[in-house]
């Protein structure tokens, strides 16, 4: 099998993380529920995997790295514990839907929000931020780099427009994390959530958030902490503010030996190879009569995604062949990106996503090519 | 049950924040160890830092240099 689906999630994972969740496993107690030694050794293997993150994000503090199931979760506790009716925040159109449904959900409960428009390239109008800032506006929620075309936003520009007017920024960097530079001081970030399980390499059920210290987040979910038991609300301190009930230790080990992987490994050595490939298949199913390749390619560098379709095939039907006759694994249909297809115009066929990761191959990425040019033959 | 001892008691608001206080005193060399927090403290679950009563000075310094927002030192017999 040829797996082209990394922006799901990366499927080839380094060794170290299977074999560290095993470890975890076999030897970590409950973090934070006891003082012996394999609670304490979860407490300390957690402990070091949010300084790694922090490094990985240039979080000010260690302690202001919260664990969550993915991105979708710690998209849901900023989104939700940031914002009161009344409040106005701006997003995008090129949002995922970790985005876009809690957005969505604070609207029907009094939150105002605005959408920068998309164009046909997906590309953003960034003069349109500040165009959107009205007097209640509280912050700017915004991708990193779209899921759908992969096109990459200037973030650092997107942040100093808010900090400029004193708005909060709150980053989804789901696609981007461990393969581009993310700095939440020179990137203005004040909240930048990530999942683990995609550029990190680590395993499904990993995520999280770093909080710029000062910034008050409501708890999303109550329960146990381990500490200040005889206290009736949540610990107001990061990072037991926004953890409660057990963490994924094990889960959370495997992601330390991920970032760790990616030390070694070099996240300038991972993106240069995933840009060669992703430049590779561009150059080779752009030139496919029939084929239509969605995003703003005068741009590098950027996500390795590229979706596509094949004159008016449905995009489920392209995968499947893709799938059944040439052992590719892709992803077809909306992508979670509602607003950006709409803005694409792809709403009725959908798109085929082909994303790549560090494991693939240029001989993986040529046998993709042919594909596409065998299910485009007239 | 081992023979009580006078020792230092540094409690602290969080998991995260004991075990930083366990690191940054490895890393200074500084001799101590996590435990329970006594209950004759406080009724509240947590994991503190035990040290020698001398090391008060050294541990004041460790917790402000790092950061650390101890919820309280105490000086008892554990």
């Amino acid at each position: 099998m040829i797996y082209l689906d990394n922006a799901a999630t990366t499927l080839q994972k380094p060794a170290c993380v299977a074999q560290a969740v095993l470890e975890a496993m076999g030897t970590l107690g409950n973090c934070a529920r006891g003082a012996y030694g394999a609670s304490l050794g979860a407490a300390r293997t957690v402990y070091a995997v949010r300084e790694q993150l922090a490094r990985l994000f240039g979080c000010p503090r260690a302690d202001h790295v919260i664990f969550t199931q993915n991105s979708t979760h710690a998209l849901n506790i900023a989104l939700s514990g940031l914002f009161s009716p009344g409040d106005h925040i701006i997003t995008t159109d090129c949002e995922h839907n970790s985005v876009l449904r809690p957005v969505f959900r604070l609207q029907a409960q009094g939150v105002q929000a605005s959408f920068v428009p998309a164009d046909r390239q997906g590309r953003l109008d960034y003069d349109a931020f500040a165009r959107l800032i009205r007097p209640n506006t509280r912050a700017i929620v915004c991708v990193h780099a779209s899921n759908l075309t992969g096109n990459l936003f200037d973030i650092e520009r997107i942040g100093r427009i808010a900090h400029e007017h004193g708005l909060l920024f709150v980053v989804d960097a789901s696609q981007t994390a461990g393969v581009f530079g993310l700095d939440m001081a020179r990137q203005h970030i004040d909240v930048v959530c990530f999942t683990g399980h995609k550029s990190l390499y680590g395993p499904q059920g990993t995520g999280g958030m770093c909080v710029r210290p000062g910034v008050e987040i409501r708890p999303f979910a109550v329960g146990g902490t381990g500490v200040q038991t005889y206290l009736p609300t949540q610990p107001a301190q990061y990072p037991t503010r926004l953890e409660a009930g057990t963490l994924n230790g094990h889960g959370i080990a495997g992601l330390g030996a991920a970032l760790s992987w990616l030390e070694e490994t070099g996240m300038a050595n991972i993106c240069a190879h995933e840009q060669a490939l992703l430049r590779r298949f561009y150059d080779g199913v752009r030139r496919i009569p029939g084929v239509t390749v969605y995003g703003d390619w005068d741009t590098w560098p950027r996500a390795p995604v590229c979706a596509l379709n094949i004159r008016g095939l449905d995009s489920g039907e392209v995968a499947d062949a893709l799938a059944e006759d040439f052992d590719i694994a892709v992803r077809p249909g909306a992508h979670c990106a509602p607003r950006l297809h709409t803005a694409l115009g792809t709403k009725a066929t959908g798109a085929v996503r082909f994303s790549f990761g560090f494991f693939n191959t240029e001989d993986e990425t040529d046998t993709a090519i042919g594909a596409v040019e065998r299910i485009a033959e007239p | 049950m081992k023979e009580k001892k006078r020792q230092l008691i540094v409690t602290f608001h969080t998991t995260a924040a004991s075990v930083a206080m366990e690191r940054a005193c490895r890393a200074a060399g500084i001799e101590g160890r996590l435990a329970p927090v006594p209950r004759q403290l406080t009724a509240d679950c947590g994991i503190s830092w035990r040290a020698a009563p001398d090391a008060r000075g050294a541990l004041e310094q460790i917790i402000r240099e790092n950061n650390l927002e101890a919820a309280g030192i105490y000086e008892m017999e554990v």
